[in-house]
């Protein structure tokens, strides 16, 4: 599973560039988002490439976050339709603020 | 024009059951549906239905250590796919189907699931949901809808599926 990293300002972007966070992905995706978030105290996980997420790497994506704990963040942005369906039907996009896309980021906090 | 009697069996697989074989499987059968003329909004919930069948099979029918078939057959009737799956792993707790309520969410960061969204997934998103122990084994059967037509299309549209069969 492969990542690319880019810091914008506070602000560490992880694009997964993977089609798939499923159950055969979820425990090697968890340990490499340990290792790259590191200290990053703003994490925002760029979904664009991701087709598919099932409930073991929804739970994968959860566990990252709490990982983190509370004194740090981790966003979500450009969610793909089905991976979209995931995080409304299971409510999960009441947890995590969801970006269209990565270039809205920057906005987002600028605005608040 | 429809007809509802009409039933056409689309596509069968048979896997061992492994992460990585449900993951293949998966593509298998999506490609099936994709060469049967199913639109891609529908085949989305209908990967994530099946992935979280598949899954539950893996962990749980067979667990850890154990591995043993998986069979899946689809047929279609005018807007519906109806889904066998069978194992021969270990039955269902208490012998029926969890109830598959959504997980609590309003608690704090540290309690939030990180899972428990498999069964509620597909009680939510999947018609007729069945539960069978026979001779050993387990037969969950279940129905998802689709927009296209494929029962009418001519007789070249499930060769994508067709292929499909490795049984």
């Amino acid at each position: 599973m492969e990542f690319s990293c880019t810091e914008a300002g506070d602000v560490l972007i992880v694009r997964v560039l993977a089609a798939r966070i499923d159950a055969a992905a979820a425990l090697k995706f968890k340990d490499a988002l340990r290792a790259l978030t590191g200290a990053a105290s703003h994490v925002v996980l760029d979904l664009r490439d991701v087709q598919f997420v099932d409930s073991s790497g929804l739970g994968a994506i959860v566990a990252v976050m709490k990982l983190m704990g509370s004194a740090r963040r981790l966003d979500l942005a450009g969610l793909t339709p089905t991976v979209d369906k995931v995080f409304r039907l299971t409510r999960m996009d009441s947890i995590f603020t969801i970006h269209g896309s990565v270039d809205d980021v920057p906005k987002f906090y600028q605005a608040g | 024009m429809r007809d509802p009697e009409h039933i056409k069996e689309v596509m069968q697989l048979e896997f061992s059951g492994s992460e990585l074989n449900v993951r293949a499987a998966l593509q298998s059968l999506m490609a099936g549906l994709v060469g049967a003329g199913l639109a891609e909004d529908d085949l989305g919930l209908i990967e994530l239905v099946l992935a979280e069948v598949f899954n539950n099979i893996v962990e749980h029918a067979y667990g850890s250590g154990s591995r043993g078939p998986i069979f899946v057959s689809a047929a279609a009737r005018a807007g519906w796919l109806d889904f066998r799956v069978t194992d021969e792993g270990r039955a269902l707790p208490s012998g029926a189907l969890a109830q598959g309520g959504l997980p609590q969410l309003d608690g704090p960061l540290e309690s939030l699931p990180e899972g428990g969204f498999g069964w509620y997934l597909v009680r939510k998103l999947a018609a007729d949901l069945s539960y069978q122990r026979k001779d050993g084994r387990n037969r969950l059967t279940f129905s998802m809808p689709f927009q296209a037509d494929i029962c009418d299309a001519g007789p070249g549209a499930a060769g994508g599926a067709e292929n499909l069969k490795k049984t």
